[in-house]
């Protein structure tokens, strides 16, 4: 463990939690000129952040811890996750504690709890965008374990340090079976984000929300907090998918200063290219029905089981 | 790390396979046969490079049949089926499609493991690819079985000669040419006598549905 390594550490941690809000205002951006709306501020998110912290949290009366809790930890499993995705370096302090699939783990018990918090205060609205979140979550997290060990099975290792060092380093080649993980990614990516087909961030209409109806009854700082927590998760996602299919010019070694320093620019390159092929798809799809959720999903989990098998005939 | 034209080649039996499977899930008639077309635009570019990379020049021949024949002689034949039978309709399935998707990736596996013990007597370059084309007829025959219309059975019985295709070219870099010409003949005259089929269905059931043809019985005074 060097110096460099803690640094890298934190300003990888210090960066997502920076440019994450920044990256959904990057993404609105892009749907709004695509859809030839005048868009919002780039620092739109900053803002609404900042104006949720300073109001006065209201919680409703039969509210029960969870609800007060779940805020803090969805925040806190996003801010992990943050900092075992290698997206500045590969030579992570924190990322030993935890591989791939603790990873998954980690969405998941964000994914829990907001859901048990929604089913809390017992409205109605609560609950569904609850079952709803754990039924696309049930579907997504098969496919998204399939695509990570996809990627594990190529480098023979579950710690994802060490899969986007054996991917930046191989040859360049056609690799099929990388191609078939990273359309499943993408797809899983949409579902888990609360993207178009499955569901659209920037509805009103209470009866097609998934994300959003869960976070009715939160406001001020929780809501914030929650608010910045999803934007982390898209931050999240959008790494691992950077890191995996598109591994060049992250950090390797261990005391390489200017490689960090060179990491930010091309991290921040890679985002905004990925922010906008986001706004690409949202803008050219519609809006799934909640019961075509499982077929789009099934479509994703067959995609990353046959980037295994593929890479398992092919050998690459 | 194998040569380039290999690595073209993988791809292309990548999108094979993907192109099976995104047949077996396509509800409409139409994109049905679209989806068929570019399995045969897939299979023509595979087998050109084949031909290129090893130097095999009759295989160039054999593209350029798959290429007028099933992209597009074949798909033009049964666009004109459907606008004579006039049916535009969805496809009617017996089982849903997340669960033809679970079995398909059953087939798959189940070809993958019968293919890699074969696969290691062939001494082509493309001998991997041999269990990508095991499945693909595999899925065809799924699709044949899943499928009521007559229609999209006859789609699945040519994507499955596309599989086979594949796999001669896998395992022995492709038949003679005197076999591949009687295969294509065959095919084009199946799907013309399967047309005249298609006209006697409907005429006898007022539909294309094959379940009519499931009872066997004596003609009625």
């Amino acid at each position: 463990m060097t110096a460099s390594a803690f640094l890298s550490q934190f300003a990888q941690v210090a960066l997502a939690l920076a440019l994450a809000p920044l990256l959904v205002g990057w993404v609105n951006q892009c749907r709004a000129w695509l859809a030839n709306r005048s868009a919002p501020p780039l620092l739109l998110t900053y803002r609404t952040i900042r104006k949720l912290f300073m109001k006065d949290a209201v919680v409703a009366s039969n509210a029960s811890p969870i609800f007060r809790l779940t805020p803090y930890i969805v925040f806190g499993a996003m801010v992990c996750a943050a900092a075992i995705v290698p997206s500045l370096a590969t030579d992570l302090p924190f990322a030993l504690a935890a591989d791939a699939i603790a990873l998954v783990g980690l969405f998941a018990l964000a994914r829990v709890f907001i859901a048990l918090a929604a089913m809390d205060i017992g409205t109605a609205f609560g609950t569904l965008g609850a079952r709803r979140e754990m039924f696309v979550g049930f579907l997504a997290e098969p496919a998204l374990l399939m695509v990570l060990f996809t990627a594990s099975l190529i480098s023979g290792s579950t710690s994802l340090p060490a899969i986007v060092d054996t991917l930046a380093h191989r040859e360049l080649a056609i690799y099929p079976s990388l191609a078939l993980a990273g359309v499943a990614f993408t797809m899983v990516s949409l579902a888990e984000n609360a993207r178009i087909p499955i569901d659209n961030p920037a509805t009103h209409l209470e009866l097609t929300m998934i994300h959003e109806a869960m976070l009715l009854e939160y406001s001020a700082r929780h809501l914030a907090l929650i608010e910045w927590a999803s934007a982390l998760k898209l931050f999240n996602y959008s790494c691992i998918g950077l890191a995996l299919f598109f591994p060049f010019g992250v950090a390797q070694g261990s005391d390489e200063w200017t490689a960090i320093a060179i990491s930010v620019p091309v991290l921040v390159a890679k985002l905004a290219a990925g922010g906008f092929a986001l706004a690409l798809i949202e803008t050219a799809s519609a809006k799934l029905r909640i019961f075509r959720a499982p077929e789009f999903l099934g479509t994703a989990f067959l995609l990353a089981v046959l980037a295994m098998l593929v890479k398992l005939l092919l050998g690459n | 790390m194998p040569p380039f034209y290999a690595q073209l080649i993988n791809l292309f039996a990548a999108i094979l396979l993907l192109l099976s499977f995104a047949m077996l899930s396509q509800r409409r008639v139409l994109s049905l046969i679209d989806l068929f077309a570019a399995q045969g635009l897939a299979l023509a570019a595979s087998t050109a490079v084949v031909a290129w990379g090893t130097g095999q020049h009759h295989l160039y021949w054999s593209a350029g049949l798959t290429f007028g024949l099933k992209v597009l002689l074949l798909p033009w034949i049964l666009y004109r089926l459907i606008r004579r039978l006039n049916v535009n309709w969805d496809v009617e399935r017996l089982i849903n499609v997340p669960t033809t998707m679970l079995i398909g990736i059953v087939l798959v596996v189940f070809s993958f493991n019968l293919a890699v013990p074969i696969s290691q007597l062939a001494s082509t370059v493309t001998r991997s690819t041999l269990g990508i084309a095991m499945a693909c007829v595999m899925l065809s025959f799924l699709m044949m079985i899943t499928r009521r219309k007559a229609i999209p059975q006859v789609i699945g019985f040519l994507s499955m000669e596309n599989g086979l295709f594949f796999a001669a070219t896998s395992a022995t870099y492709g038949m003679p040419m005197v076999v591949e010409l009687g295969i294509a003949l065959d095919v084009l005259v199946g799907v013309l006598i399967l047309g005249v089929f298609f006209f006697q269905i409907r005429e006898q059931f007022d539909s294309l549905d094959l379940k009519h043809l499931e009872s066997l019985r004596e003609v009625e005074e």
